[in-house]
């Protein structure tokens, strides 16, 4: 028998001691499970008290009311997510708002129970999160017990770079086989494919190139006066077959030439892969506005698109290593998992800043601010 | 046994891999279903019963085979899973798929790395059929 610790941050006493009594004697047992559950409820009056207890104490799970005396659920919810706590989050809430919902789900709320709630449907509310601790106490047992699942940069590059090629070789086998017959036309969807994937990993080491050329800053930079309306010009240019493809308009939006002291070919890394991003998460038709503009002795780079956009949640993570966004938008969407890994790095080693800003279905704004000469503020 | 009269879903989000794998089971003889991830398999599931399930390990995240294969076993008991990954080989994943220990929280009845040979993989699949219909 395991005991999660379920803490209940609610200021109407009566929710509290509810709780407690529903989840006395409860016990979640599922034939998959080595050990059956139960519950300890630990109570708390304010999100204050809620959150010296989870220092304190540890809980496993939170069952977290929005509306408290003091500060605010979300405002609890926002101090487990900066501090990275794994504790799973429901929130308990009297009115569905539902921008609020949005709010909590993307700061990592897990589910919403409405108050009032049944004692059903806080058992099951609770079963299902049970699963949850379950799998994920067994995910961390496997890492804890030196069996872990490494996510390291070289095993995952390693994963990227075998898939194209344990496709393509498959594919070469079954032709060499003879699987559909003879006739050549019979292999064109295999050939393709092969091809694309061939195309896949080329995109993949240039941009390993443009990486290793970033992170081990040996290459010689040369930095001049540079146009990056000209620079933004020649990255337009070479996406442009990309954006006729898919119907994408490309504007570049600048007053006369915008100079300052760069390396021409790093400027180029970067609004190639923006670009290229602006047009492969857009939609069918859409456009995409590349603005340059100077202010208070900062460049100001600004691309905007009308793609498919992102969740908070999701634009967490896409400045790291090999992360790219996965459902059902973007799953025919190729793609390395490195450009803006690299956009970032560089624009760090330019002194200056990228910042995304997105509305899902509606689509991204990526801004980049660099010094002309000094670090803007 | 007659291949014919069984269904195999395919689950993997490499869909080269997938497409693969179908060709080699259907090339067995068998019936196939396919999905390219979780999701697409849970809804699959809402509507058929394979008689056995191949499962990639990593897809939309890097543990939606063993929730899918858990999900899968709570709806469907008696239906063998293979699961099959690529995992062991190349992220340095190296827990023992095979230990006890291991194996009784996550229920598949098989782990095959995927360049599993064609002959081994018909092998296990008719296996793992008769032994159910026993």
């Amino acid at each position: 028998m395991s005991t999660l610790k379920i803490l209940v941050v609610d200021d109407e006493p009566g929710i509290r001691s509810g709780i407690s009594r529903i989840l006395r004697n409860f016990r979640v047992d599922y034939p998959f499970m080595d050990e059956a559950f139960d519950f300890e409820v630990i109570e708390a009056p304010t999100g204050e008290i809620g959150i010296e207890i989870i220092e304190t104490n540890q809980p496993d799970i939170l069952l977290l009311d929005n509306k408290l005396p003091g500060i605010q659920g979300i405002e609890v919810l926002e101090y487990i997510k900066k501090k990275q706590k794994s504790i799973i989050v429901v929130m308990i809430t009297s009115y569905a708002s539902l921008e609020l919902a949005v709010k909590a789900t993307s700061d990592g709320a897990y589910d919403f129970i409405p108050k009032p709630f049944t004692p059903q449907e806080l058992k099951s509310s609770i079963e299902n999160i049970t699963k949850r601790v379950f799998l994920k106490k067994m995910t961390n047992k496997l890492q804890d017990s030196g069996k872990q699942i490494r996510f390291t940069f070289l095993s995952v590059l390693s994963h990227e770079l075998k898939a194209p090629l344990n496709a393509i070789e498959g594919y070469l086998k079954m032709i060499q086989e003879r699987q559909n017959g003879s006739k050549i036309e019979d292999y064109d969807v295999m050939i393709n494919r092969s091809l694309d994937r061939i195309k896949g990993m080329r995109s993949l080491i240039l941009d390993l190139l443009d990486l290793t050329r970033v992170e081990s800053g040996k290459a010689k930079r040369n930095i001049a006066a540079t146009d990056l309306s000209a620079v933004a010009r020649t990255a337009m240019d070479t996406m442009r077959p990309y954006a006729i493809q898919r119907d994408v308009k490309l504007n570049l939006h600048h007053n006369g030439p915008v100079f300052m002291q760069a390396d021409a070919e790093e400027m180029e890394i970067i609004f190639n892969n923006l670009i290229s991003n602006a047009i492969k998460y857009n939609k069918d038709g859409g456009t995409v506005d590349f603005t340059i503009e100077q202010q208070d002795g900062c460049m100001n780079i600004c691309v905007v698109d009308t793609g498919i956009g992102m969740t908070p949640l999701e634009i967490d993570s896409i400045f790291d290593d090999f992360v790219r966004i996965k459902n059902d938008k973007t799953k025919n969407i190729t793609g390395s998992g490195l450009g803006l890994s690299i956009v970032k790095k560089l624009i760090e080693n330019n002194a200056g800043k990228i910042e995304v800003s997105s509305v899902p279905d509606q689509g991204s704004i990526f801004n980049v601010r660099l010094p002309i000469d000094k670090p803007c503020s | 046994m007659n291949p014919g009269n069984y269904t195999i879903l395919l689950v993997d989000d490499d869909q080269d891999y997938l497409f693969q794998l179908k060709s080699k089971i259907e090339h067995f003889g068998f019936k196939t279903i396919t999905a390219e991830g979780q999701k697409e398999a849970e809804e699959l599931l809402e509507k058929t019963r394979p008689d056995l399930a191949i499962l990639d390990l990593m897809m939309e995240n890097e543990d939606s085979g063993f929730i899918l294969c858990y999900k899968m076993k709570k709806r469907y008991p008696d239906v063998p899973i293979i699961i099959a990954t690529g995992v062991a080989a190349e992220t340095g994943i190296t827990f023992d798929i095979n230990d006890e220990n291991n194996r009784k929280w996550i229920k598949a009845d098989r782990f095959l790395d995927k360049g599993i040979r064609s002959e081994r993989l018909k092998e296990e699949i008719e296996n793992l059929l008769l032994k159910n219909n026993r």
